[in-house]
């Protein structure tokens, strides 16, 4: 079997054809709420990442150990002590970030993006594919949140990592950096990509007509 | 992938095995959790108190040392284990500088958490901090680091009780705070909580020696 | 402030003026998933308030017997919790009224996954809340996401039947909806605070 290349398969989806957050969009609760900032948003996707991928593994590893009948409290257990350790280790390491970030980083466990996979993947296929699947997705969160975090920043508060960009004449858009801002952004970057996918069907379908 | 009779359902597994399957989830997961605590607290507990006293000695010029304090119902007492109501602070002598006290209420959007440093001898509050708060960006968000704002709390005389004032600049009084503009909501929200929570501790919180049976220095 | 202004803060601050779905974009996954119909969103609204009280007590409960003695198994406890009060409200609306059963459907065991209920449980624990406080921070909070469920509904039935473009329809244009009407609750901030 292809292992190393089935494997690249899984972690590729995860970052744009099967986007979480773009596609399927789940895992909003986290989304919305900390990408108010470039740095509260590669935090909650690193924790995240850390969740999904260390949930994954394990859950993989006892597949075949996890009687079906309490496979969902037993994921949801293990996901629970990986947020919590998750929660500890930030705390310990960035106290600011974790201030900004408040009770976001303990709801990371009913993120329907993690047991989701848990769920559709992870307690299906060995322990390589299962590994690149959660860090694709993770890493495709990652991105998301990234996006997201970043466009609200510069345009909400001018500036990138608190770095102001546009000096100190520039009238943020507040409006972004707040809850409407979130919901605003991530629907008009739907809106662009729906229409850039409607574009390229439009295209490929007149290549084929062409072709015939 | 699970093994099982390719046309039927594999038989449900005995009760004990769902039991013990999550009995030893729960179990690891239980000494996962307490590993990572007991792992990260000691970091965790250096760094609130680090924060803690960087925003005394903020509000608290000249403080170096504190000593966290509640109220037992009659006297100042230390604070032990339990939750410090407010802190007693003193210079890298022993002096006795001041007295930090922390404050909460209603803001514009969300509460407000702040902390003010307070001199019992005269009866002026000498420094304000925010710790936490939510207020629009830009605008109410300005109480946290408006330097003129915060300047006016370096001196401010609670007596007879602090009152917000628009405009006046520096014809205000001992006991007036200036209000910043665009965001009056919140800098009331401010002088609100400072005397809501004066109005507790004005006669609690006395020069150390002024009360027999002060809790001391 | 006095006890019953207090508690009022608490009940309009999580209602309206810092609503756990427009403000804190909780509970999204049955605002845009189930929020089709008026009715059904008005239903799954009471459903959560029932459980968030319950949560609120039972939270409340830990805080104050288990947990000082144990804090880093919040997290856990309360999901198991969460779990086991959705489980238990379904068995019994289910024995009570098999029609609501009925109607509710699949939303039931979705709201162990809401993550209003657990983070109503989580900022509950963190602002320190009393008993009385938290079951009244729980009604504010289930009466709001109940208001944007209804408010949702109302409005999405509304675009379902106006004429926009193919590429805007779906989650997009929910979430600019959802974007607009999270604006038109800001104005509710300061109300109660302008008092001196």
């Amino acid at each position: 079997m292809q292992e190393p290349g089935q494997a690249y398969a899984e972690f590729v989806k995860g970052l744009w054809k099967e986007n979480p957050v773009f596609v399927a969009v789940l895992g909003m609760c986290p989304t919305l709420a900390v990408t108010n900032s470039a740095v509260n948003a590669l935090a909650m996707s690193a924790a995240t990442f850390f969740v999904l991928v260390g949930s994954s593994f394990l859950i993989s590893l006892l597949r075949n150990v996890i009687p079906r009948q309490v496979r969902i409290s037993s994921y949801i257990i293990v996901i629970a002590t990986f947020v919590t350790v998750a929660d500890f280790t930030l705390e310990a390491l960035a106290p600011d970030v974790h201030r900004e970030l408040g009770a976001f980083i303990a709801l990371i466990v009913v993120n329907c993006i993690i047991l989701g996979r848990q769920e559709a993947f992870a307690s299906k296929n060995r322990l390589l594919p299962s590994l690149a699947d959660a860090a694709g997705m993770g890493l495709g969160f990652g991105l998301a949140l990234f996006a997201l975090g970043s466009l609200r920043e510069i345009l909400g508060n001018g500036s990138f990592f608190g770095i102001s960009l546009f000096g100190p004449h520039f009238e943020p858009w507040v409006i972004m950096i707040l809850p409407p801002g979130g919901f605003l952004m991530l629907g008009a970057l739907l809106l662009v990509f729906g229409v850039v996918k409607q574009k390229r069907l439009e295209a490929s379908r007149e290549r084929e007509r062409k072709a015939a | 992938m699970s093994a099982g009779p390719a046309s039927t359902e594999p038989a449900a597994p005995p009760s004990w095995r769902l039991v013990v399957t999550l009995a030893a989830a729960g179990l690891l997961s239980g000494l996962a959790i307490v590993s990572a605590y007991e792992l990260t607290l000691p970091r965790i507990t250096a760094n609130k108190a680090e924060r803690l006293r960087q925003a005394v000695f903020e509000v608290l010029p000249g403080a170096k040392e504190l000593t966290p304090l509640l109220w037992d119902g009659q006297h100042l007492a230390p604070a032990g284990k339990e939750e410090p109501a407010v802190y007693e602070a003193a210079d890298s002598t022993g002096a006795f500088v001041g007295y930090a006290v922390p404050g909460e209420g209603a803001g514009f959007q969300d509460n407000i958490k702040l902390i003010y440093g307070y001199k019992p001898g005269e009866k002026k509050i000498v420094g304000m901090q925010v710790l936490e708060s939510r207020e629009t960006p830009g605008l109410g968000d300005r109480i946290l680091k408006d330097k003129h704002f915060l300047g006016q709390f370096r001196d401010l005389s609670v007596e007879p009780s602090i009152m917000l004032v628009k405009g006046k600049g520096e014809n205000r009084a001992s006991n007036e705070v200036d209000a910043i503009t665009g965001a009056t909501i919140s800098s009331t929200a401010v002088v609100k909580i400072l005397n809501t929570t004066n109005a507790t501790w004005f006669n609690r919180l006395l020069e150390p020696g002024d009360a027999s049976g002060e809790g001391g220095s | 402030m006095s006890e019953t202004g207090q508690l009022f803060w608490i009940l309009m601050s999580a209602m309206v003026i810092n609503n756990f779905t427009l403000s804190y974009f909780l509970g999204l996954c049955p605002f845009f998933g189930v929020s089709g119909r008026v009715d059904t969103a008005f239903r799954l609204g009471l459903a959560n308030i029932f459980v968030m009280v319950i949560t609120s007590l039972c939270a409340s409960v830990l805080n104050i017997f288990i947990l000082p003695h144990a804090p880093y198994l919040r997290l856990i406890s309360f999901i198991v919790v969460i779990a086991s009060t959705v489980q238990f409200v379904e068995m019994v609306i289910r024995k009570l009224s098999p029609a609501l059963f009925r109607a509710l459907g699949i939303f039931l065991p979705l709201i162990t996954t809401n993550c209003a209920i657990l983070a109503l449980a989580l900022f509950q624990t963190n602002r320190g809340y009393g008993v009385v406080e938290g079951v009244v921070f729980a009604v504010g909070a289930g009466a709001g996401l109940l208001l944007a469920l209804v408010l949702m509904a109302g409005l999405r039935v509304e675009a379902d039947l106006s004429d926009i473009p193919k590429t805007a329809k779906g989650t997009a244009m929910n979430l600019l909806i959802a974007g607009i009407l999270s604006l038109a609750f800001m104005g509710f901030a300061g109300l109660f605070s302008g008092s001196a």
